[in-house]
């Protein structure tokens, strides 16, 4: 077991509160930020961690602080991207809950490296409990002296501010979110300009996750150096694994990039294995945008290597073979599952979440859903199975924002390695009835 | 200044000029087509997607192609950059895609719809668009929303480029339009049933690609090929005063702005002389309208075919060996 970096104080009693955290070491990296290192030193430090942006694409975060325009007199923003919708993810919620003031030395830490004087914090609505946590913690923090201004004597003025949004998933796509956090319409912007040019009110804001935001703390204590030892190749760091499905332990993992994916699931350590020694049919490895990978995919690539938890392993083989440590919402299926049901499931969800801006997404997913309905209740075709490959190609690469290709690429990957099952409900539609219709396929007994 | 080429055609242009803008410099049949941007209206473009084009090289310092296709009303030109659209068959296939999942909830009314004849999305349905629909559910359709006295609104046509939007947030005062729900039943709609009442608001009519916008005037007077546009002006205090006018016989049923070749606008015009100039003697009549010819207006608008109709010998190439199916009758030049 790899050392916790963010989880390793989530045990002690109170943490939440600022004393108890300042106590256990908490707020060290802000000291040893601002009064011994520098904003391009703290760049340094992160570029050579070799963090990657942990709310699903994966972003180098060195780099992304690195594109941050610098126009004299223009004041920069921070923006902490809490908006976590992607089904099957729950870590940021757990981090938040847990450790709030493990968020704001981040982001004081995060703000003073990049120059930002006033920052956000752009929190999900269905998370209004966690709003009220954060709050008191902020209230704690500007009464310790930790926000406001001159921040120990330093003279580095911040203020930190939250904002709740309405609940909808399309405002986590980071231009949506700016538009939202402006009190506009969440609709995602059209990119070039990236935010870094011009994102808040127009002027150079950078957006991250709260996963990101909380590694910087322990990148400032131990050094980048130390903390890119941990992990694989470009794959540095602890990630946050949100595990759920047919597991025996689902909950929330801090592990070492790296950990075999079999080691992952049936170690008891973390998932435990398959609820009640089931087989395993299929994993969502990263969110529910990611494709979904069959048993033997998952734990092992195409060549026959095994696949680790890493952003180069996850994606090894592409999309033919491939997927992505997105988010780390690590769903996992047994084989009473039905692929086309949850597929169903995923589909109903992104049509109901398209911002209706760009053509492709708002009528395709639509469309997709209505053809997986008309597949579930019993009147497919297969010939509705060759539209749906068409229309996730249609959709993929064609939208505004990643939230088309978030609902092609379940569709596809579906289609892609259980073919099968599509096929079945078509021929025998009284199979949809049957729960265990797996078992049909394979000749098993239930 | 950046050198583009577009499907093979390469064209010097300004820093700052879009892909679709420098196609539509060089002209003609690579000109991507597109039903959201408009080049008046700030920030407009993007949405509806028909204008993807290519990008196999992004410039001469970074030669790598763009690995999806781009919306090119969007996407800036930079020096070196080979751009592919009529060239590209996966161009062609998204845009058909497109076009597709435009006319998806589309309810193809237009035999009662007012915008038939100068309708956008039945030019691009007919030029990028494939005969069938492989949709099979019900479309969608929505509650009627009166926007006043002057403009008619039907929802169920809209393809939400925003172009309306973008006309009451740019040219008229108090913002009370705008874009409503999530998704696939986002809907334009004046809040609270607002109704639109400045002087500007009926451009919104002539940047409506379909019937979703359309004139409460000229509501079913007349199909728009019956009638006949003839460019006028007259002395107005709130705008130019340089209009288009729809005429049937001597009466002037509608007015509307002028248009260019891509079917902008060129003066926005005012409600006053939109909606209530339509005696002769408003308007200094200035000469026909120029109709392209590949629209059902210009239908009985040329004579030229006649004049070939006399030439035998050019009547023969046209027709390829076919006989003119005027044939021997009495409207034959010949026997005339």
């Amino acid at each position: 077991m790899g050392k916790k970096l963010l989880l390793d104080k989530v045990g002690v009693a109170g943490i939440q509160k600022y004393d108890v955290y300042r106590r256990e070491g908490g707020y060290a990296a802000v000291e040893k930020a601002l009064k011994a290192l520098t904003p391009e030193i703290i760049l340094d430090e992160v570029k050579k961690s070799g963090l990657r942006g942990r709310g699903g694409a994966g972003f180098p975060t060195g780099m992304k602080w690195s594109f941050l325009a610098k126009p004299p007199g223009v004041p920069r923003h921070l923006v902490c991207n809490a908006d976590e919708s992607e089904p099957g993810t729950f870590k940021d919620r757990y981090l938040m809950e847990k450790l709030p003031h493990l968020l704001i030395e981040g982001m004081i830490t995060s703000s003073f490296a990049l120059g930002a004087n006033t920052s956000y914090i752009y929190i999900r609505g269905e998370y209004a409990y966690i709003y009220k946590i954060l709050e008191t913690a902020i209230q704690e923090a500007y009464k310790a002296g930790w926000l406001g201004k001159n921040i120990l004597g330093t003279g580095y003025d911040l203020d930190l501010y939250m904002q709740i949004g309405a609940g909808a998933y399309i405002c986590g796509e980071e231009t949506a979110l700016l538009e939202s956090l402006e009190g506009k319409r969440g609709n995602p912007r059209i990119k070039p300009p990236f935010p870094a040019i011009a994102g808040l009110w127009g002027r150079p804001t950078v957006v991250n996750n709260v996963e990101t935001l909380m590694a910087v703390v322990p990148i400032i204590n131990f050094g980048g150096e130390a903390y890119s030892k941990i992990g694989i190749g470009r794959s540095t760091g602890t990630k946050l694994i949100s595990a759920s499905g047919h597991i025996n332990k689902p909950g929330v993992y801090e592990i070492d990039l790296g950990l075999p994916v079999e080691e992952f699931i049936y170690s008891q350590e973390y998932c435990g294995g398959i609820l009640g020694g089931r087989k395993m049919k299929a994993v969502v490895a990263g969110g529910s945008s990611v494709p979904i990978l069959p048993t033997e995919l998952i734990l092992r690539t195409a060549k026959g290597e095994p696949r680790l938890m890493t952003y180069e392993s996850l994606g090894d083989g592409g999309f033919a073979t491939g997927t992505m440590l997105g988010s780390g919402g690590f769903i996992v299926m047994d084989e009473s599952t039905s692929i086309v049901k949850n597929l169903y499931t995923f589909s109903r969800f992104y049509h109901h979440e398209s911002c209706g801006q760009c053509s492709p997404c708002r009528e395709g997913t639509g469309w997709m859903e209505k053809i997986l309905h008309k597949v579930l209740s019993g009147h497919g075709t297969l010939r509705d199975i060759d539209l749906l490959w068409d229309i996730q190609q249609k959709i993929d690469g064609k939208t505004i924002c990643p939230l088309g290709e978030a609902a092609a690429w379940p569709v596809a990957s579906a289609i892609r390695h259980f073919r099968s099952e599509f096929e079945d409900f078509v021929k025998n539609p009284q199979s949809i009835q049957d729960v265990k219709h797996y078992y049909r396929l394979t000749g098993e007994k239930a | 200044m950046p050198k583009v080429t577009i499907d093979g055609q390469t064209i010097d242009v300004p820093a700052g000029t879009t892909i679709l803008q420098a196609a539509r410099m060089i002209g003609g049949d690579i000109v991507p087509p597109a039903m959201c941007y408009y080049s008046k209206l700030k920030t407009s473009g993007g949405y509806c997607r028909t204008c993807i084009v290519q990008v196999s090289q992004g410039s001469t310092a970074d030669p790598r192609p763009m690995p999806k296709p781009v919306a090119s009303c969007r996407t800036n030109v930079m020096d070196g950059m080979v751009v592919k659209n009529i060239t590209s068959p996966e161009v062609l296939e998204a845009r058909a895609g497109v076009v597709e999942f435009l006319l998806l909830n589309h309810p193809l009314d237009c035999p009662i719809c007012d915008q038939a004849g100068e309708c956008h999305l039945q030019d691009l349905g007919y030029e990028h668009g494939k005969a069938d629909t492989r949709y099979e559910f019900e479309r969608r359709t929505f509650e009627k929303i009166d926007i006043g006295n002057y403009i008619q609104l039907h929802m169920t046509r809209c393809i939400l480029c925003y172009r309306c939007v973008k006309v009451a947030d740019q040219l008229t005062d108090g913002r009370v339009h705008g874009v409503i729900n999530r998704g696939e039943v986002s809907e334009i709609s004046t809040y609270i049933q607002n109704a639109i009442d400045n002087d500007l608001s009926g451009n919104m009519i002539d940047v409506c690609p379909v019937g979703a916008l359309t004139d409460k005037t000229f509501r079913f007077k007349n199909r728009v090929w019956f009638t006949k546009p003839a460019d006028a002006n007259c002395t107005c205090t709130k705008c130019t005063g340089k209009v288009r006018l729809w005429f049937k016989g001597d009466e002037i049923l509608r007015v509307t702005a002028r248009k260019d070749e891509y079917g902008e606008v060129v003066d926005w015009i005012c409600n006053e002389c939109r909606f209530k100039k339509r005696k002769l003697s408003d308007w200094v009549i200035e000469g026909p309208a120029k109709v392209n010819r590949h629209s059902v207006i210009s239908q009985n608008h040329y004579e030229s075919l006649r004049a070939i109709q006399f030439d035998t010998r050019l009547q023969t190439a046209v027709l390829n060996g076919h006989k003119s199916k005027l044939g021997e009758g009495p409207l034959n030049p010949n026997n005339l």
